[in-house]
């Protein structure tokens, strides 16, 4: 494992919810894939079933967040300012994958998109465009 | 909610029926602990606790704001059910959500969804997540939701191998 990758997985072993989600992360040079293990309690409707709405946007944004941390050289955790989720399919009872692009970052703000997927990468399930506080001032 | 239901009241009047019953039916609201504290027609407050295993920030014990988003997008569907004249299946479509301060360690959140319009295939919403009061908000999310999201899907659609699961939110 190489050293981001380690990094990366110390960062989410150290959040609690990241934990509870059963979130994870691979890292390939600079280029992290997050990925959220099916499990029962992330169900939002049983009829079909179907992952909770809330759950996909959780792991999308946490995703952003985990990429901005390794685009940073793993300084400090961003902070969410805003996040708009577009939802395209219904979210299936088995394992979630999602990659995130950084638009831009600069010196405050960063742009970044995030699509999340399952089987298919070119079928997404959902997408996530958000800003974050990259260098918080410290009221931030 | 079947069509065999004898239609003797409003959807909402079924709705408050079985107000025990909506979230302990969604299985990922029952881990969250999530509560609902007021239902009205087309008006929705959902409170989630404060529990540790929740926590984003490790260093100030500050809830991940992935709770925030479950407890808004859950409160603004049930808000669009409530607001409905007959019972139909519903999915989130678009959620957006602005982040204002972090919660208070320790303190629950609570999640008021108002659904603002209906037409005949989407509901409206803007939701608010605040400690005491929706005057002082953690986040404010503004969502719409395709109703009748089943339609043309049977239970256990999502099981099935993807050539047979026709329909859906695609």
């Amino acid at each position: 494992m190489s050293a981001g990758s380690v990094a990366i997985s110390a960062l989410l072993e150290a959040i609690p919810y990241a934990r509870f989600l059963g979130m994870r992360a691979e890292l390939a040079g600079d280029e992290m894939t997050a990925i959220l293990p099916y499990d029962d309690k992330l169900v939002g409707n049983p009829i079909l079933p179907a992952l909770h709405g809330g759950v996909i946007g959780a792991f999308m944004e946490m995703t952003a967040v985990a990429q901005l941390y390794v685009a940073q050289g793993h300084l400090r955790m961003p902070k969410t300012i805003d996040v708009s989720i577009d939802y395209l399919r219904s979210g299936r009872p088995e394992t979630t994958y999602a990659r995130a692009h950084v638009t831009k970052i600069g010196r405050r703000i960063a742009n970044v998109h995030v699509d999340a997927w399952q089987d298919q990468r070119q079928k997404p399930i959902a997408a996530l465009r958000g800003h974050f506080l990259v260098s918080p001032k410290d009221d931030g | 909610m079947t069509d065999n239901t004898p239609d003797d009241g409003t959807a909402f009047d079924r709705l408050r029926e079985v107000s025990h019953m909506i979230l302990d039916a969604v299985p990922h609201a029952r881990v969250l602990g999530l509560s609902l504290e007021t239902l009205e027609p087309g008006r929705v407050v959902l409170r989630v606790p404060y529990n540790p295993k929740f926590i984003g920030d490790p260093e100030t014990g500050v809830i991940h704001g992935g709770v925030v988003t479950t407890l808004l997008d859950n409160a603004s569907a049930v808000a669009v059910t409530s607001a409905m004249e007959n019972y139909t299946s519903t999915a989130t479509l678009d959620l957006r959500i602005d982040y204002m301060r972090p919660g208070e360690p320790g303190v629950d959140i609570f999640g008021e969804a108002i659904c603002y319009k209906m037409t005949r295939s989407i509901g409206f919403v803007r939701a608010t997540a605040y400690h005491e009061t929706p005057d002082d908000p953690i986040a404010t999310a503004q969502a719409s939701f395709m109703l009748d999201s089943n339609a043309g899907r049977r239970a256990g659609a999502n099981l099935q191998p993807k050539s047979s699961a026709k329909g859906g939110a695609s």
